[in-house]
């Protein structure tokens, strides 16, 4: 509805309001009338129609919003019968994650102007102030008034990159809600809703584009396991400790036809190469029984299409279960001067646990706590601190 | 339609330091550059280094106080500019990509108009 109104106003405030004005006549209108049967397209004929009347008030000379939907566009929108076009809710996505926005902001807008979470709502999944969120916002809105950034799908020529920053921010919202960086609970289930919502509205509005179908398959595929990721007790277990029959078979189903799609087209990018690593887990029957090999190999491809230091490090784990602790350890020893990772606690607690493998108790506590002083999560952190009290009584043993 | 700064901001130390040929090369650069965009150019200039800048300020009496030197050391400084003319922020970046900043990278400011 937003995302309609948007492009009849032209400025996302005016929408805003007029949203909530159309909300509000909706509250003294259907006790009377009742509740129509189109509740939706009532409600966004109203906003607009409010948007209407406030522009035709407004005097050119003291007409502040920059207009960043062309003319012709609004008028074209304002004949359409039917007012909810999903193509709307495409072009606002690529508004809100446009590269010239940070991307703290770009998932700040996401949340707020797609997923209408409110302001304070959007502050929490950012563990800031609702009023820092308010500025935040405030600041991005006039940004893209004041600059024109456009509220259209970008030309095919640009398309690719900027639905690698679109994908990006839905990542962002699913990982943050996956492993919630601080705090008692491991996730925020609100958070990761949010993200597949996203992620298959983009899946229906770009079916031909294999990294979103990439990017579901993948984030289906974590999530198949969210179940088995803590204990009862709220203690974080890892992959090979998992009740795999627990996991959601279902899910796994339709990630991996996902991913077989993804990897078919061309381009499927990060994202479904992620996704066909999930997908390897997800169809091996016990860790014992992973196919490393597969999985170091799909590493490799994707430190290709994605160089990051974290793939790398995560390639260096998948090498030390392969071919043993020794073999693991020399190869995040190779990782150990990149400054991206200093302060990233998984190499330290990847680089304790080859080390605890191999007998070097001193070296791996040391390399424990390291981790925890870099770790903020507390499921994560009580994770860390088991494994150090193992190593204590282990030596007194 | 609107109008853009483009800001270009190069280390000056790599431009003083270029040979003839490299100089050569960037004069080039920028005149193809002139010449795909003339439509969308309202203008553009070429700046002296910051070594010829004088800075003015008012100090905490109110008084003018003239200095020799840029308004703030950077390595990479102001160089020059284009105003450019472009229908929405993407076709800015689109225009702006093909400035010529071997050493540095240039910055889009939207003109602010008062009406």
């Amino acid at each position: 509805m937003l995302a309609a109104t948007i492009r009849v106003a032209g400025d996302i405030d005016l929408a805003e309001e007029c949203v909530q004005d159309a909300f509000s006549k909706a509250l003294t209108t259907w006790p009377k009338t009742g509740i129509p049967d189109r509740a939706g397209a009532w409600l966004t004929t109203v906003a607009r129609r409010r948007v209407i009347d406030v522009l035709r008030r407004q005097s050119t000379h003291d007409r502040l919003l920059v207009e960043f939907v062309e003319p012709e566009e609004r008028a074209k929108a304002l004949e359409v019968e039917d007012p909810i076009i999903p193509d709307d809710r495409l072009r606002l996505i690529f508004t809100c994650c446009h590269p010239s926005l940070s991307i703290e902001t770009q998932v700040a807008l996401t949340l707020r102007l797609l997923c209408g979470l409110t302001t304070s709502e959007v502050a929490r999944a950012f563990l800031v102030t609702e009023s820092t969120m308010a500025a935040r916002l405030t600041r991005a809105k006039k940004k893209i008034s004041t600059s024109h950034i456009p509220y259209r799908v970008p030309t095919a020529e640009d398309l690719p990159a900027r639905i690698e920053a679109v994908l990006s921010a839905v990542h962002l919202v699913f990982t943050t809600g996956h492993t919630a960086p601080t705090g008692a609970d491991l996730m925020r289930r609100d958070l990761v809703e949010r993200a597949f919502e996203l992620a298959r509205m983009l899946r229906v509005l770009l079916p031909e584009e294999a990294s979103v179908a990439g990017l579901l398959a993948l984030m289906i595929l974590t999530d198949a396991r969210h179940r088995t990721r803590t204990g009862p007790d709220g203690t974080l277990l890892l992959l090979s400790e998992q009740d795999r029959d627990q996991w959601d078979l279902k899910a796994i189903v339709e990630g991996t036809v996902l991913v077989r799609d993804a990897l078919q087209r061309p381009l499927p990018g990060r994202f479904a190469l992620m996704a066909a690593i999930a997908a390897v887990h997800a169809e091996s029957p016990s860790w014992e029984q992973t196919d490393w090999p597969e999985i170091i190999a799909l590493y490799d491809l994707l430190l290709v299409a994605w160089p990051s230091p974290v793939v790398a490090l995560n390639r260096a784990v998948a090498v030390g279960i392969a071919e043993g602790p020794e073999a693991g350890l020399s190869a995040l020893d190779e990782l150990a001067s990149d400054s991206q990772l200093a302060g990233y606690n998984y190499r330290a607690s990847a680089r304790a646990d080859f080390l605890r493998q191999l007998g070097r108790r001193d070296e791996a506590r040391g390399a424990y706590q390291e981790a925890l002083t870099q770790c903020e999560n507390e499921v994560e952190r009580a994770f860390l601190e088991r494994r150090l009290d193992e190593l204590a009584r282990g030596d007194r043993e | 339609m609107s109008e853009y700064l483009i800001l270009i901001y190069e280390n000056e130390a790599a431009w003083e330091g270029a040979d003839a040929e490299t100089a050569g090369k960037m004069m080039a650069a920028h005149n193809i550059f002139g010449e795909q965009n003339g439509a969308k150019l309202r203008g553009g200039n070429a700046l002296h280094p910051t070594s010829s800048a004088t800075s003015l300020r008012h100090d905490s009496s109110g008084k003018l106080v003239v200095t020799d030197g840029a308004f703030a050391e950077t390595k990479e400084a102001l160089g020059g500019y284009y105003v450019i003319e472009a229908a929405d922020l993407d076709e800015a970046i689109a225009i702006a990509a093909q400035v010529p900043a071997s050493f540095g990278g240039v910055e889009v400011r939207p003109i602010r108009v008062f009406d």
